[in-house]
């Protein structure tokens, strides 16, 4: 049988959502279903001086109004911040409560006040406009940039700092910058984003007074997760009778990682109304309310040599938590970030600050990268600069800095295993035809237009998981993850990881690697995820992990069940376990015609017994069945890494930017399915590119979510992108079996900045993203007013 | 109320629905085709799209009652004895998916693209598909499916 790891298998999974049989959380609808409404706060900041449901509950089909009231009264606690972070105090992190419906105070537009259960959406809806909820206004505090010096917000939180955090050594960097023949300083915005997967969250309660079973249908990454989250602090119903199911989700982007408050209540209501009560966000629901991204403001600055060395880096970061602490807000923007500032550059000194602060905008979390993307826009946008104030080539300043000795350990906290960064840079130089950059420029300028090239040779750390590391810096869990295969007795493979697909294509990626292991066909695995009543606890997906964390557990557990193969393959053809050899499907004995498909085995595995003369085939003692699970837990961290250069056009006359070109090599490891690799690059990139010119999440300055609507949020359509020019290199990570290092999140990590230095370089002054036309042609504007002036 | 008679997916449908039911709600929760998916309230993202008398309309943009005597077409009708039809063959050939949420409006639209379009260019289609928003694919392999189902439809 040929291989099937590194083969474009198309995926088992797509028939069905081409099909229209996909099957969504707000798709499934339950016998004796009510329907819930959420009563949100239409202020960013705001006491709550009463809420009457009087009229409310007296409405047509209403069945119940419930209240932060209810939820306390129910002892159910409210969301969690899952890490902590130290400052540089020595203190612990400052979270404010989080409940899950307000009582007293709301902390952004779109909090949670009330819900209203109603036999129809319909009665729900006209419900919700008579619950009348009186609020004393407060001033609100939104901008990142003064929360520090802006109201408190949260009793007890000083100057609206949830922690000031540090990473590196301060001194030897200070010595960095003394003994610098230069320093190049920059200021940086990372604006912020909403992730928006196409499908809105959705999330269904039902319980069972029978069994005492509570079931959440969720839109969730993360179902075991959720349950345990739900159960251990929400304390809304006890894990082994709490089911948390992630049915086919569309899209997550990190937004559906964590338990939203619309979960616990679901969960919640259903088993206080004892009725299944469904949920479904509508779009304008979900900008106001889904975690968003990003939003750093920073001042970096590098100390440089003359000869293009840089000698150290130093970072101050602000970061938005928003409203409340969610669930991965605090790692976020400290060690998905700090650690990364480096980039893939050794530099021997560094010192990073963050502090990250409270404000009444919705909360900020985990999305497609996670503080990797602001760390590397830092880096790759600030190398820019410093390469023209050096006057030295961009390309050749940042080769000059590359690391190059394998592993490298960072001065500030990554080992980095593996990696060529020459050779993606080299062979990413050559696709985009680096060497005939100026001639396009040239005739880009015969046609009235600005050409700019940008480069971004970035690194990431992904397949998040080295418990030990994460839970020595403040995750409160560790992040293994977990595989279970059963092998059937007809010969057929179920395997159960606690990962979860929801665009990924696990469904086929993990199938081909039991296909190669055990040399059974890919059409005779299935695989189930999304459901905690099926498989092992897992950590759900996030951070590239899936397959370096949870495809290793899946090879583990197929190791464990060709070493059971072994030796009841040995008893059954009377040899010694050791001499069998396991190859495409078969157990051999080397050097004779005596062989067993694994289908045999496993068949046998399940008929133990003794019929007269034939003897059991399992070895004595041994238990029958073949199921085998696995928790896998690496040494390190996978680190990814590639070259991206972006050239754009832009149109000085109205501003408009259009990326032109796009050119990406980058090294995963080793790919599984070249197919689905190539698949998330494009997503990522036009998440990265609509970061860069079109997304921007804007609040005014009274906390108004000016942006919420894809009439005001750009969300990246198909004629705003060139064809990709995809390749590879590869040096395969050393920290799992699979060599492979993770693809989800490269795209949106990489590009924000190759297209903003494209277009810093095309206009030749600095721009924030998103590079919108107007603020381009602005920019453009100021630069020859300046120019005019000097002059 | 408005009384309806329409054809869904050549089969002949005869309801009562308010009169201010969208034509995507009746398509999902009156006729059960949850194939047919809302992904925003604006009229914006695509995810609705099906065909109303052959062409692609935004369901969520339409009251059913307007759609009374019309032929409707949903994701669910393109199928014919359990062989996909050629844009659904070349999405699945091309990996023009990937979560599947848009992925139902996206083929609605590219069929009726290819047939107003007999044989477009790359801008074309990328023009022609500008009305559906897709987060996961980055539109590249959407692109190369359409282009892969010219002349077959």
């Amino acid at each position: 049988m040929a291989s099937m790891i590194g083969s474009k298998v198309e995926r088992k999974e797509d028939k069905k959502f081409l099909t229209g049989r996909g099957r969504y959380t707000a798709d499934i609808n339950l016998h004796n279903q009510s329907y819930a409404i959420f009563i949100r706060s239409p202020h960013a900041r705001a006491k709550i001086t009463g809420i009457d449901t009087s009229k409310a509950k007296k409405a047509s089909g209403v069945i119940d109004v419930l209240t932060g009231k209810e939820l306390q009264d129910d002892k159910i606690g409210g969301l969690i911040a899952g890490w902590k972070i130290v400052s540089k105090d020595g203190t612990d992190m400052k979270c404010p409560a989080h409940p899950a419906l307000a009582t007293d105070l709301v902390n952004y537009v779109g909090d949670h006040v009330a819900l209203v259960v109603a036999e129809s959406l319909q009665e729900a809806k006209d419900a919700a406009e008579l619950v009348k909820v009186d609020y004393k206004v407060l001033k609100a505090v939104v901008s990142t940039g003064q929360a520090m010096d802006s109201d408190t917000i949260h009793d007890g939180i000083d100057k609206n700092l949830c922690f000031d955090w540090e990473l590196g050594d301060k001194a030897k960097a200070e010595e960095a910058f003394s003994s610098a023949d230069k320093v190049v300083e920059m200021n940086i915005v990372n604006n912020r984003l909403v992730p928006n997967a196409m499908e809105p969250r959705a999330s269904i309660g039902d319980y069972n007074p029978s069994s005492e079973e509570l079931t959440l249908y969720t839109t969730s990454q993360n179902p075991h997760l959720s349950r345990l989250v739900m159960s251990a602090f929400n304390a809304i119903h006890p894990e082994h009778k709490f089911r948390v199911i992630a049915p086919d989700v569309g899209g997550g982007f990190g937004s559906k990682i964590y338990p939203y408050s619309e979960d616990v209540v679901m969960a919640w209501a259903a088993k206080r109304l004892q009725r299944p009560v469904k949920w479904v966000c509508e779009r304008t629901e979900s900008f106001l309310s889904d975690c968003h991204g990003r939003d750093h403001i920073t001042n970096c600055s590098v100390a440089l040599k003359n000869d293009g060395t840089v000698t150290g880096i130093k970072v101050d970061t602000i970061a938005n938590l928003g409203g409340y602490a969610s669930l991965f807000a605090t790692v976020t923007p400290t060690y998905l970030y700090g650690p990364l500032v480096l980039g893939l550059y050794n530099i021997p000194a560094a010192y990073c600050n963050v502090k990250g602060v409270f404000t009444n905008t919705a909360p900020v979390d985990a999305y497609r990268g996670a503080g990797r993307p602001e760390a590397t826009y830092l880096i790759e946008r600030i190398m820019d600069k410093a390469a023209k104030e050096l006057g030295m080539d961009r390309a050749e300043f940042r080769k000059k800095n590359f690391i190059r000795q394998f592993p490298h350990q960072q001065c500030l906290v990554h080992n980095i295993d593996s990696g060529d960064y020459d050779a993606h840079f080299d062979k990413a130089l050559k696709l985009a035809d680096y060497a005939g950059f100026e001639k396009r420029k040239a005739d880009s300028a015969a046609k009235g237009k600005l050409r700019g090239i940008g480069f971004s040779t970035y690194i990431e750390a992904c397949g998040i998981a080295p418990s030990a590391a994460v839970m020595s810096l403040g995750a409160g869990v560790g992040l293994w993850e977990s595989a279970e295969i059963r092998f059937n007795p007809t010969g057929n493979i179920s395997v159960f990881t606690g990962t979860h697909s929801h665009g990924q294509g696990h469904d086929t990626t993990f199938a081909q690697i039991v296909s190669d292991k055990l040399g059974v066909s890919v059409e005779n695995v299935e695989l189930v995820h999304g459901d905690t009543d099926k498989g092992p606890f897992g950590m759900g997906t996030y951070g590239s992990r899936s397959l370096a964390v949870g495809g290793s557990a899946i090879s583990k557990a197929c190791d464990k069940i060709v070493e059971k193969g072994k030796a009841v393959a040995a008893n059954m053809l009377e040899a010694k376990p050791e001499d069998i050899e396991f190859k495409d499907g078969e157990f051999i004995v080397p050097n004779t015609n005596k062989k067993k498909t694994i289908g045999e085995i496993a068949f046998a595995c399940y008929l133990p017994g003794t019929y007269g003369e034939v003897k059991s085939p399992l070895p004595e003692g041994m238990e029958p069945g073949l199921k085998e699970t696995a928790f896998y837990d690496p040494i390190n961290f996978s680190f990814p890494a590639g070259s991206h250069i972006c050239e754009v056009e832009v149109d000085p006359t109205t501003g408009e930017t259009k990326v032109d070109t796009y050119t990406c090599v980058d090294d995963f490891g080793n790919l599984i399915n070249p197919m689905i690799v190539e698949g998330q690059i494009h997503g990522g990139l036009a998440q990265g590119i609509g970061q860069a010119l079109y997304e921007n999440a804007y609040y005014d300055e009274t906390g108004q979510l000016v942006t919420a609507s894809y009439m005001d949020y750009c969300m990246p359509r198909a004629d705003n992108f060139p064809e990709f020019r995809i390749d590879y290199t590869c040096t395969p990570a050393t920290s799992n079996p699979l060599g492979v290092k993770g693809c989800g999140e490269a795209g949106a990590i990489a590009s924000p900045p190759a297209v903003m230095n494209a277009v810093v370089d095309a206009i030749g002054t600095e721009v924030t993203m998103p590079a919108t036309a107007e603020k381009v042609w602005r920019a453009i504007r100021e630069k020859s007013k300046s120019a005019k002036k000097a002059a | 109320m408005a009384k309806l008679s329409l054809t869904v997916n050549g089969k002949k449908i005869e309801k009562e629905v308010p009169d201010n039911t969208l034509l995507a709600t009746f398509i999902r929760e009156n006729l059960n085709l949850t194939g047919t998916h809302v992904g925003c309230d604006t009229s914006q993202c695509g995810a609705c799209v099906v065909h109303v008398n052959g062409k692609s309309v935004k369901s969520c943009a339409m009251f059913a009652a307007d759609a009374n005597n019309s032929e409707i077409m949903t994701i669910e009708g393109l199928e014919k004895d359990g062989k996909l039809h050629p844009v659904q063959e070349s999405f699945k050939k091309h990996h023009g998916l990937q979560c599947g949420y848009c992925t139902p409006g996206m083929v609605m639209s590219s069929i009726d693209l290819l047939k107003t379009h007999k044989n477009p260019t790359d801008d074309e289609i990328r023009k022609g598909l500008e009305g559906n928003i897709c987060r996961c694919t980055g539109y590249q392999n959407i692109v190369a499916s359409v282009k892969d189902a010219i002349g077959k439809v």
